[in-house]
């Protein structure tokens, strides 16, 4: 039977590979498809909500305003890619180590 | 009366804050505040000097008393006592007071402390007033420093002259060896009675506190200060020297009145005084007398002169007390104030004519008081001359004078004393031989001022009387010597019997066992013994001038030749009985032989082993200390220590900041898996 | 088993296998292009939510918009001529270990829930719902989005810029 935690697990593990990719991939663009795994497992997660726990369209409306702004985070997060690379010559993340001076 | 009291207190005081705070920014530096301020004090004294006459009551008495602290079972009480006596010094002090000030703004005139002067004058008037007034030995006590410190201010006005500085500190440290006696007297009393209040230490000593023998030495430990105050042998050094002040504050303090402060002392505490200590007392004063008189006569300074006379007149005052005629001594203390003052006064008037004299002539060397340069000057200062001769006399004893009255009141209580107690016949023979060589000294004083050629001259030419505000108080001073200020109402020029000797009354000794003569067996001995004292006095009186007139004035006996035949005492005279050089030897030197011997105890052997010593331990200590524990374990140890383990653990800790944002991510989650875990926990 | 349900669980592991390839792939074209089948199945399950107007935005959006900015995200910052778009990984074994630990306590926490049920009816259609939600009860946050979006839109223009 599917029911609420079926798609709740289905959350949980597109939220953990998202996680798994955000840590370990170099590459900056791959970061970001795991950022749009989360963002995605969490939509999963309001939308069963919605559908099962009572949050009616509220759930919907939430998981619009999550894919608005993942598109707007996209944009952004590639233009700082695109200068990242600009400067550095690379998208590699772990090269841009900075943070450690 | 008591409002009076406190205001007379405070005028001067008032006049002295204003006057050292603002007085040079003042119109004139100020004089004016200090003078009417004792103007007015002198007001009041003479409105309650009224008062007293119209009451004409012997036993009027107010006394006010506060409780100044309370330190629960010590209750510290101060106040006011008036009575005739308080009314009477108050008057003496006042009105001198006031006509030094007066001569001051003519003497003092251009002197480049003026204010300051005038400030230290105001400030001792209100000491003065303060011992006058007090109800107790402790307020006493503190008055008594203070005009001992006005004193020493005074004398030490001019203080870049190195005599007028070493007299002051001289002043002030011979009085502490009287006043350090007058403290334990004190707290001997306050120790047994538990107050400081006259009338407590009166009951206190009249119900037996204190046996007879402690009660005597309380009593001449009190005199003590009497001693060094009014300059009594031996303590008696300071006064001739004080006389480098300016003339008008020898006038008023070191004549006629914080030197009488030890007879007024001793005369309020007259009663507690035990026959023995009187005894003591009375040779002190007999003594005093008669040692200073001969000293006086050889001295060639005129302020020198009338200082030695100033010590002689308080040692009778003093023997007056001893012999129990003590109300005849606060009546001399009396009469004296004012002849004396005026004395003080003219030879000031003198001073500052010769002063003028020298300075028009660009004579700096010549000492302006010395009385061999001076000579046939009544002529030039008719109205110095004319007040001084009165003044002499009245000190001379002369009939009519208010100085005879109170010398032969004297004299008549010595005698009665020695009819009493034979085997002190001494004290009578000093009283009459001090008479005889004060008549002596002061005419020869007077011949030697105003009398002969003058010795130059071109000073004689220059020599000015002094101006009205010097001359307006000598004219008062001498009209106060004559008799019949002090008889009234009655007009008998040869008997003391007045307002004073009525007013001012006897009191009976409150020393327990009846061991001293009632006031009223002295009153009946003075009175047998008045006639031949009397008698006795005059003759004495004139055989002195007489022979001052031979010797000085006519001249038929050479001076020089008689000093010459009495090489030694002349020669003792002369140097004062070598007293100083005594002191200086016997006491001084080995004071300072013992102070150089502690300091080199203390610089050469202290100093260097004991106290280099300790610091070189404790540079040893320290260094040990310092480099051996401190550095080495403390600090490369432990402090270094601390510092090396934390680089250790911060160079391992250092490994996880890599910078790379996945890598900080990691250990966020980590953290909320951590949360977690204790959460589910 | 019935059919719908089937494919239920077809979208489903579509969705995770899809996921997985995007989070393992050594190569970053076929990371790109399976990030492309997740998107699709997590629209698959919208739809078996009863969410068709999110499945279709999620379709037109994520698809259309953010997949293609991702793509060219690619292309620009990799030289074409390069074989092989290098694609490594880093922290695995520690990244896996936390991951892994996520998974599971997220799993327990969530058959362990007392989840509150309601038993909903299917709507007819959402659209005009969500456009009378949109346009009355969260107004404001419509409209701040929309600022957001041309925030994001001046923002990524002028971090693109080359600095002269």
């Amino acid at each position: 039977m599917v029911d609420l935690n079926t798609y709740l697990v289905i959350g949980a593990l597109l939220f953990s590979l998202g996680i798994f990719g955000v840590i370990t991939r170099r590459n900056g663009v791959a970061v970001l498809m795991g950022v749009e795994l989360i963002l995605n497992a969490a939509n999963v997660n309001f939308v069963a909500f919605a559908r099962f726990g009572g949050m009616d369209l509220s759930g919907h409306i939430f998981s619009l305003f999550v894919i608005i702004l993942a598109a707007a985070e996209a944009a952004v997060a590639l233009a700082i890619i695109l200068n990242i690379y600009n400067n550095m010559g690379t998208i590699n993340i772990d090269e841009a180590d900075q943070l450690k001076q | 009366m008591v409002n009076y009291g406190i205001a007379i207190l405070l005028l001067p005081l008032m006049a002295f804050v204003v006057q050292i705070f603002i007085g040079k920014r003042l119109p004139r530096n100020g004089d004016w505040v200090s003078v009417s301020a004792v103007a007015l004090t002198l007001c009041l004294s003479l409105a309650m000097f009224g008062v007293m006459l119209v009451k004409y009551d012997p036993e009027f008495s107010v006394d006010e008393t506060w409780t100044w602290f309370d330190l629960g079972s010590l209750q510290v009480q101060i106040g006011i006592l008036i009575d005739n006596v308080t009314v009477v010094m108050l008057l003496v002090v006042s009105l001198v007071s006031t006509l030094v000030h007066v001569y001051s703004t003519a003497y003092m005139e251009g002197d480049l402390r003026y204010s300051r002067y005038f400030a230290f004058l105001s400030l001792f008037t209100f000491s003065m007033n303060g011992i006058v007034l007090a109800n107790n030995l402790l307020g006493i006590y503190i008055f008594w420093e203070l005009v001992g410190l006005s004193s020493y201010l005074l004398i030490g006005h001019w203080f870049e002259k190195d005599s007028a500085s070493d007299a002051a500190k001289k002043a002030f440290l011979v009085n502490r060896v009287g006043d350090i006696g007058m403290f334990i007297g004190i707290m001997l009393f306050f120790t047994a009675t538990g107050s400081f209040l006259f009338r407590d230490v009166f009951a206190g000593v009249e119900s037996g506190l204190l046996s007879t023998e402690i009660l005597t030495v309380a009593g001449l430990c009190l005199f003590a200060g009497a001693i060094g105050k009014s300059a009594q042998f031996p303590l008696h050094v300071w006064l001739p020297d004080a006389m480098e002040g300016p003339t008008p504050v020898s006038a008023l303090i070191h004549a006629a009145t914080m030197v009488a402060a030890g007879v007024y002392l001793s005369f309020r505490l007259f009663p507690i005084f035990t026959p023995t200590a009187l005894t003591v007392i009375a040779y002190i004063g007999g003594f005093t007398a008669i040692f200073a008189a001969i000293i006086a006569v050889t001295q060639n300074d005129i302020k020198k002169v009338l200082a030695y006379s100033t010590v002689s007149q308080l040692g009778y005052m003093i023997l007056a007390v001893g012999v129990g005629a003590y109300t005849y001594g606060l009546f001399h203390l009396v009469t004296h104030a004012a002849f004396k003052a005026g004395l003080f006064l003219c030879s000031g008037s003198v001073i500052h004519a010769m002063h003028y004299a020298y300075h028009e002539l660009h004579d700096h060397e010549s000492d302006p008081q010395d009385m061999r340069n001076m000579g046939g000057m009544r002529d030039k200062m008719k109205t110095t001359f004319l007040t001084m001769l009165i003044c002499t006399v009245a000190l001379s004893g002369v009939p009519f004078t208010s100085g005879f009255l109170s010398k032969d009141a004297i004299l008549a209580g010595t005698l009665s004393f020695t009819l009493h107690h034979p085997e002190h016949f001494l004290l009578v023979l000093f009283g009459f031989g001090a008479a005889l060589l004060t008549a002596f000294y002061m005419f020869r004083l007077i011949f030697m001022t105003f009398y002969g050629e003058p010795v130059r001259r071109e000073v004689y030419d220059n020599i000015h009387e002094s101006p009205s505000a010097m001359t307006a108080p000598l004219v008062t001073l001498a009209t106060l010597s004559f008799f019949l200020f002090f008889t009234l109402p009655y007009f008998n020029p040869f008997s003391d019997h007045g307002w004073f000797t009525v007013l001012i009354d006897s009191r009976d000794s409150v020393v327990p066992g009846h061991l001293n003569l009632t006031a009223h067996e002295i009153a009946e001995g003075m009175h047998h013994a008045h006639t031949p004292a009397m008698l006795l006095s005059i003759l004495i009186a004139f055989s002195g001038i007489g022979l001052a007139v031979f010797m000085y004035l006519q001249k038929r006996i050479s001076a020089d030749h008689i000093a010459a035949k009495l090489s030694l005492p002349y020669k003792l005279s002369l140097n004062k009985f070598f007293v100083d050089e005594t002191y200086q030897r016997y006491l001084i030197n080995p004071s300072l032989i013992l102070a150089r011997m502690i300091a080199f105890f203390d610089w050469e052997i202290y100093d260097k082993y004991i106290v280099n010593g300790f610091g070189k331990v404790t540079e040893w200590f320290s260094r040990v200390v310092g480099i051996r524990w401190d550095y080495d374990i403390l600090d490369q140890q432990i402090v270094d220590g601390v510092g090396r383990t934390t680089g250790f653990f911060s160079a391992r800790l250092r490994l996880i900041q890599t910078g790379k944002v996945q890598n900080y991510l990691v250990w966020v989650l980590a953290g909320v898996i951590m949360i977690y875990v204790f959460q589910a926990i | 088993m019935s059919g719908q349900l089937i494919i239920f669980w077809i979208v489903t592991l579509v969705t995770v296998l899809s996921a997985a390839t995007v989070v393992f792939s050594k190569n970053l074209i076929y990371s790109a292009v399976a990030l492309l089948f997740t998107l699709l199945g997590v629209a698959g399950l919208y739809v078996f939510l009863w969410a068709d107007f999110i499945a279709v935005t999620q379709i037109l959006i994520y698809v259309g918009g953010i997949l293609v900015l991702i793509i060219f995200g690619i292309m620009l910052t990799h030289r074409i001529t390069s074989v092989r778009l290098s694609h490594s990984s880093m922290q695995r074994g520690i990244g896996g270990a936390i991951v892994l630990m996520i998974f599971v306590g997220l799993t327990s926490m969530i058959f362990r829930a007392p989840w509150y049920r309601v038993a909903a009816v299917e709507p007819q259609e959402t659209v005009r719902q969500i456009g009378r939600l949109l346009m009355v009860d969260y107004l404001l946050p419509f409209e701040v989005a929309s600022v957001l979006l041309l925030a994001a839109l001046m923002g990524a223009a002028l971090l693109s810029r080359k600095v002269n």
